[in-house]
């Protein structure tokens, strides 16, 4: 299928090549319309946003107050840290300017004056790809004041993170953008009232942004046919581990996970011709799926919802039957408990728990009773936090139980041989 | 104390925001590029320029990982050891890095040369298993290659 975020046009990235293919003739086409239209055109497109939680982006857009009486802003989410995920980046290097056309259609929709663009400090290199296409789009009067003579202005800026992942959470992203620790913020008040220093605020994933040039340009109704019907469009999907091609891969949304494993244009199968074990299906806080139920499950909000999962963020982690299940588990939990701010009783002890539970079924320690322990001390964090991290850190525990529940007690029994012989 | 020209630097972050404190995480990245961590003499200039308590910009440089208020090695070697990595095998990458270096996870080897830090998912799981130095990552390693790597930093 054609592509349209990640196309093989060689330097893509640069503004003259993107814009020898179209590149911001949708901004002038936006600039045209009133930016109600704007937001309309979004809405009936079908977008759903790309950080993780598919929300309906013209309807984010549409909770904005309207008015210029006190400055609003767009925070554009580039933290890109959930484990499995490595799309954003792809972005940054060779479309960045579909992002940024795309921000500042945005900011025309919603009467915005200033967008960040708050991107993880690990890209440090990427981020100075990014600060050169703004200032090419400046130098050409995409940005700044008066853009394309029609009066509107906005600026946009990078902002560089430092480590830590709790930063992708849009209430801790907008303290760490204020020069705050990044704690996520008590909701409500939603961003849209009461955001960035008080003022309303939009936060969107980079890919979402990126794919709003394509609806302006060719129409929602064009858009809305690309995929499936509730979740259209072209998606980035990472695939990684036990694959042959690791890589991210550019798809319609509902392509069959199968497909994306194995075809060769994509994951290409896995090595050795192993079997495949577990996928992991939208970055590591998404819901673990066993191999043989992959039948009919595809890339799409609908049917990983339906399967027990969901799309999360597309980054596929895929483990060969040779995968020790427990240690991935514990690996997972290690990195929930150290990326908890600590904020909330349930997520900083119970994240802590969790961890060190899992460490002892890893080295044949635990007992019997752990097995459902391990389910309880999720089911108390999975909805009693202050943000969604104490369920990113609950899900794999009660997939990874529920679905792999043999492992676990496997590891259970060694220890029981142990002390019988 | 910032340089005369990092000082320009700084100032003209201030006029990216409407507040100066959100030129907090800029600066101390630009204090840190030029020092290589930041010190608490650092901090207490940079809370000056910013216009916060000493208090504030600790609690800052110690909650975010990548600021360093210690003096590292000449080279910062992360290993990523995230589930994608971990499949890939950095559990050996971690072992090679170890020897190669002469530091274990956490330490800087006894010449000053090689900080060792396990990292969480970095953004290149696709290329797993990877370590950064500094700012530039290394992606599809064996254990061969990255004790090449290794050996060929002076
Ligand atoms: C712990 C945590 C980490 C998150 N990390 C990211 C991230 O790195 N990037 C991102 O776009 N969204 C992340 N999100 C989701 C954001 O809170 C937010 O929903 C998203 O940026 C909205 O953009 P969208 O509507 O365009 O998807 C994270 C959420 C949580 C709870
Ligand atoms: S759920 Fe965890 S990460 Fe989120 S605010 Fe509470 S303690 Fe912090
Ligand atoms: S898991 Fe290592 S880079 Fe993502």
């Amino acid at each position: 299928m054609e592509k349209y975020i990640l196309p093989n046009i060689p330097n893509y990235h640069k503004i003259d090549v993107y814009e020898q293919h179209g590149g911001y003739a949708a901004l002038k086409k936006a600039l045209q319309m009133k930016p109600d239209e704007v937001i309309d055109e979004v809405k009936k497109s079908g977008l759903r946003g790309r950080g993780g939680a598919c929300f309906p982006t013209g309807l984010k857009w549409s909770f904005m107050p309207k008015g210029n009486d006190k400055p609003k802003y767009l925070a554009v989410n580039g933290d890109e840290s959930e484990p499995g995920t490595f799309k954003d980046r792809q972005i940054f290097e060779f479309n960045p300017h579909m992002m940024i056309e795309g921000i500042i259609i945005g900011c025309y929709a919603m009467g915005i004056t200033s967008a960040y663009i708050y991107i993880r400090g690990e890209y440090r290199k990427w981020i100075k790809m990014v600060d050169g296409a703004l200032a090419d789009a400046y130098a050409k009067g995409y940005i700044g004041e008066n853009i394309l003579g029609t009066g509107f202005t906005t600026n946009i800026y990078t902002h560089c993170g430092a480590g830590a992942y709790i930063c992708g959470e849009e209430s801790a992203l907008m303290n760490s953008l204020e020069g705050e620790r990044g704690y996520p913020r008590v909701k409500p008040p939603f961003p849209a009232q009461k955001g960035l220093w008080g003022m309303p605020t939009t936060i969107n994933n980079v890919e979402t942004m990126a794919n709003v040039p394509l609806i302006l340009n060719k129409g929602y109704d064009w858009y809305s046919k690309i995929g499936v019907a509730k979740h259209p469009g072209p998606i980035l999907v990472g695939i990684s581990g036990h694959v042959n091609k690791p890589g991210v891969y550019e798809v319609p949304t509902g392509v069959p996970l199968l497909t994306l494993i194995n075809d060769p244009q994509y994951g290409g199968g896995v090595p050795n011709g192993k079997k495949i074990k577990a996928v992991i299906p939208g970055g590591s806080s998404t819901m673990v799926l066993r191999g043989e139920n992959l039948e009919g499950v595809n890339m799409d909000a609908d049917s990983l919802k339906a399967a027990g999962s969901s799309v999360g963020t597309a980054g596929l982690i895929v483990m060969d039957e040779d995968t020790d299940i427990v240690a991935v588990l514990a690996r997972i939990a290690h990195f929930y408990h150290h990326e908890s701010c600590g904020q909330c009783t349930p997520c900083r002890e119970g994240t802590g728990w969790l961890e060190k539970m899992l460490h002892r079924f890893e080295h044949g320690e635990a007992r019997q009773e752990d097995v459902e322990m391990l389910v309880e001390v999720a089911n108390q964090i999975e909805g009693n936090t202050i943000c969604a991290l104490g369920d990113a850190a609950a899900w794999p525990v009660q997939s990874f139980v529920k679905r792999f529940r043999e492992e676990f007690e496997k590891r259970v029994k060694v220890k029981e041989e142990v002390e019988a012989a | 104390m910032l340089t005369q020209e990092n000082l320009q630097k700084a100032e003209s972050l201030f006029k990216k925001y409407p507040e100066k404190k959100a030129a907090l995480l800029p600066i101390l990245w630009i204090a840190q590029d030029q020092e290589g961590w930041v010190s608490e003499e650092m901090m207490k200039y940079v809370a000056d320029l910013v216009g916060v308590p000493y208090a504030h910009v600790l609690g800052v440089v110690t909650f975010y990982t990548m600021f360093n208020d210690k003096k590292l090695g000449k080279y910062h070697i992360e290993v990523c050891t995230n589930v994608s990595c971990m499949l890939k095998g950095s559990g050996k990458i971690v072992d090679v890095v170890e020897r190669a270096c002469g530091a274990k996870v956490g330490q800087t080897s006894a010449d000053g040369k090689f900080t060792v830090s396990e990292a969480e998912c970095m953004g290149a799981c696709g290329g797993a298993p990877m370590i950064a130095i500094g700012e530039e990552y290394h992606e599809y390693l064996t254990p061969e290659k990255t004790e090449k790597l290794l050996t060929s930093l002076k």
